[in-house]
């Protein structure tokens, strides 16, 4: 095997920005251009490197590690910052948990090296030049004084500055006066020093929202039966639900987290109309969605851990439900969950009336999840013993038709449509519609609308595009819907 | 399998029978009524045939009135696959409100394809707070077969919500349903007041009864089928019979009980 070098374009050269042991045993060092490094060794593998590539990978890494907490940062290029507050009992303690990252993804066939400390910019420096370092609490000052400057993580100038000054670590650095300090590099410079101390701490952006309430399960054993799964989440539910009940909250938003032995992890999400903590509900909402998938759940050699989380909740407020809410609406709410679960929620609607005489924006459809109470009334066109003035079926797209009329402003008199003539036997028109001109950006032609029969009995909704010789000299016409 | 397992099964290897407690629901128009034995029951699966693709609208407004009807004023399901929408149309708020129903009373699924539109449409029938489920199921999709249209029949009896499939640009097969017809748009009888719902509705199968065929008008304003009237329209249904009888015998539609 040749050395393996990961080479970028920079200032204009090639240079080195990744290497391989056996390059680096070779004393090629990253940062070197190419062509010092093939001047050394002759006989180099050379790769271009693929930022999109590495991010992606990072990416992924962090998912993975998101079964340890979902407190997850990126550190690009190649580090994670993961917030283990709280979390460090579930995995047998800072020590077993370290560890069990490390070989985890060791045996995923990465080079690791991790840290922890009581903030992230000290875990930070100590796993940049470290392996497997814990910081106790008030300790980290102590842990990062032997570590070069180059952990600060500062930039260039001032590092070069402080190794000038004859500061190499960072204990050197400490010993300095803060005021000293920050009079000759800015007060940038000693806030960072203070978070690698463990003095102060920033915050990490983690990469997913922080849930509401989340509940997981963990095996011991990966687990790939279907009923075991499925139990694990109705289980999960009992749980969000204890916790959603004592904050009198509802589940808008539900999302469950497969995590595979293996390092993939697969997010599954539901949406519900009404704020939900029924574990049965909710189990059953996610095994519609399962059912559904066009890419099933694939487990794999199995799940170690299924994590469920209310991603966004709603107050619930059981006795005004039970007051204002019949079981009937009840009951229907849940089909569309259920539907909605299935087929998505774009796919189940409710008519919803439009303050606005274009047909077919008059009346509207909406996912029947986020339907609130109608704010507009549906207004009747037809009066009593009248009939209906709008069709039953309307085309999304009218479809144009020959006619022939006796004038270009006449009703029709003939029209062919997909390939079939009909002879109008009564028409009634024109139902002159104006297109609203401030909804659209270039002016629509005036539609003037016929309702007409044909002599089979066949009803339609004709309209001539664009009044004569005002708007058009050829007016061109559509059927723009069909009535019973 | 427990023995409501086994139940469940037999009753669906059998026939669906109609219960004593079943209540018919009077379609309004005296003749159909008469021949269905007092209206159609409750529960139960009906197929609404177009007798060709150009009478889908008919088709559609016939089952919608179906659907008003055999609901009871509880919200309609009603699922169509995009093909359908595509070629007959999307179903139009405003326009199911000018034939008296009530848009904010109904939910409509876009399903994909006829696997969808039947698994929505067993969702919709096994939950009770519904009135009805109107499925559109156009052509002749190979997995709407008779252990299709039973399994239908047999959720839709469980929790008494009617199940209603329109059929266009289909021809009618072996199935489970409770009656089966074929329906064309009818031509107004009046000149100046014309354009109501008008349908030539045939009869063709009733799994309890006689058969038939009827010029029905749908009374937008009563929500209700009756006879065009004869008063106001002398002689119009007459006309409209000798000029192209409604029970014409059509052997395609007729083939398969």
């Amino acid at each position: 095997m040749r050395p393996l070098v990961i080479v970028a374009k920079i200032d204009n050269a090639l240079r080195l920005t990744a290497i391989d042991r056996k390059a680096a045993v070779s004393n090629l060092a990253v940062g070197m251009s190419l062509a010092d490094a093939r001047a050394m060794i002759p006989d180099v593998t050379v790769v271009e490197a693929d930022e999109d590539a590495d991010r992606a990978l990072l990416d992924s890494i962090a998912e993975w590690c998101d079964r340890y907490t979902p407190l997850v940062a990126l550190d690009p290029p190649n580090g994670l910052l993961l917030d283990v507050t709280g979390a460090t009992a579930l995995f047998g303690g800072e020590c077993a948990l370290l560890g069990g990252i490390r070989t985890a993804l060791r045996k995923q066939g990465f080079a690791v090296k991790a840290a922890l400390a009581g903030t992230s910019a000290a875990a930070r420096a100590l796993a940049h030049f470290t392996d497997g370092a814990i910081a106790a609490p008030g300790e980290e000052a102590q842990a990062v004084a032997p570590l070069p400057v180059a952990a600060l993580n500062l930039d260039a100038s001032i590092q070069h500055a402080l190794k000038r000054a004859g500061l190499k670590t960072i204990g050197d650095v400490a010993q300095r006066q803060r005021t000293e300090l920050a009079r000759r590099f800015g007060g940038e410079m000693v806030a960072t020093l203070d978070c690698v101390l463990g003095r102060a701490e920033t915050p990490i952006s983690p990469r997913r929202p922080l849930p509401d309430t989340s509940a997981e399960h963990r095996f011991a054993d990966p687990v790939t039966n279907d009923a075991v799964i499925r139990e694990s989440i109705l289980v999960l539910g009992r749980t969000l639900a204890e916790v959603l009940e004592s904050r009198g909250e509802g589940a808008r938003a539900l999302v469950a987290s497969f995590f595979r032995a293996d390092g993939v992890v697969r997010r599954i999400g539901i949406e519900t109309g009404k704020p939900l903590r029924d574990p049965l509900l909710i189990e059953r909402l996610f095994r519609e969605r399962l059912d559904a998938l066009a890419d099933p759940l694939d487990p794999g050699f199995g799940f170690d851990l299924i994590r469920l989380e209310a991603s966004r909740t709603d107050c619930f407020d059981s006795e005004m439900a039970a007051l204002t809410d019949s079981n009937e609406n009840k009951e229907i709410a849940i089909l569309i969950d259920r539907l909605s679960a299935r087929f998505g929620a774009e796919r189940v609607l409710k008519f919803l009336a439009q303050d606005t005489h274009i047909p077919e924006a008059a009346s509207a459809t909406i996912p029947a999840q986020y339907s609130k109470p109608a704010t507009i009334a549906w207004e009747k066109l037809r009066g009593a013993n009248e009939a209906p003035k709008r069709p039953l079926r309307l085309f999304a797209k009218p479809e144009p038709i020959e006619v022939m009329a006796e004038v270009p402003d006449g009703p029709p008199l003939r029209f062919r449509w997909r390939r079939l003539l009909h002879a109008v036997a009564r028409a009634e028109g024109p139902e002159r519609i104006a297109m609203e001109w401030w909804r659209t950006q270039k002016p629509q032609p005036t539609r003037d609308y016929y309702r007409v029969e044909d002599s089979e009995g066949r009803r339609f909704w004709l309209y001539r595009d664009g009044l004569f010789e005002r708007e058009t000299d050829r007016p061109r016409w559509y059927v723009h819907g069909l009535f019973a | 399998m427990g023995d409501a397992g086994l139940s469940a099964l037999r009753s669906l290897l059998s026939e669906p029978r109609l219960g004593d407690g079943q209540t018919r629901v009077s379609l309004g128009h005296e003749g159909a009524d008469d021949t269905l034995g007092g209206g159609l029951p409750k529960g139960t699966l009906h197929e609404v045939f177009a007798v060709d693709s150009s009478h889908g609208a008919a088709a559609t407004g016939f089952a919608a009135g179906l659907g008003l009807r055999l609901g009871g004023g509880k919200p309609l399901l009603w699922v169509r696959q995009d093909f359908s929408a595509l070629e007959f149309g999307e179903l139009h708020g405003a326009g199911l409100l000018e034939l008296g129903l009530n848009p904010d009373a109904m939910i409509l699924v876009r399903a994909a394809n006829a696997a969808q539109v039947l698994r929505a449409a067993a969702e919709g029938v096994a939950c009770a707070a519904l009135g009805a489920v109107v499925a559109e199921i156009p052509a002749e999709p190979k997995l709407l077969d008779l252990v299709a249209s039973r399994r239908l029949a047999f959720a839709a009896a469980q929790k008494n919500v009617t199940a209603i499939l329109v059929r266009l640009a289909a021809e009618p097969d072996a199935s489970a349903a409770e009656t089966r017809w074929a329906v064309r748009a009818a031509r107004s009888l009046d000149e100046d007041d014309w354009g109501t719902a008008m349908f030539e509705a045939e009869l063709l199968r009733n799994r309890h009864g006689r058969t038939g065929a009827w010029v029905m008008e749908w009374n937008s304003d009563d929500r209700i089928f009756r006879e065009p009237d004869k008063a106001a329209h002398s002689g119009g249904v007459a006309a409209a019979a000798a000029d192209r009888p409604p029970a014409a015998p059509r052997a395609g539609l007729r083939r398969a009980g």
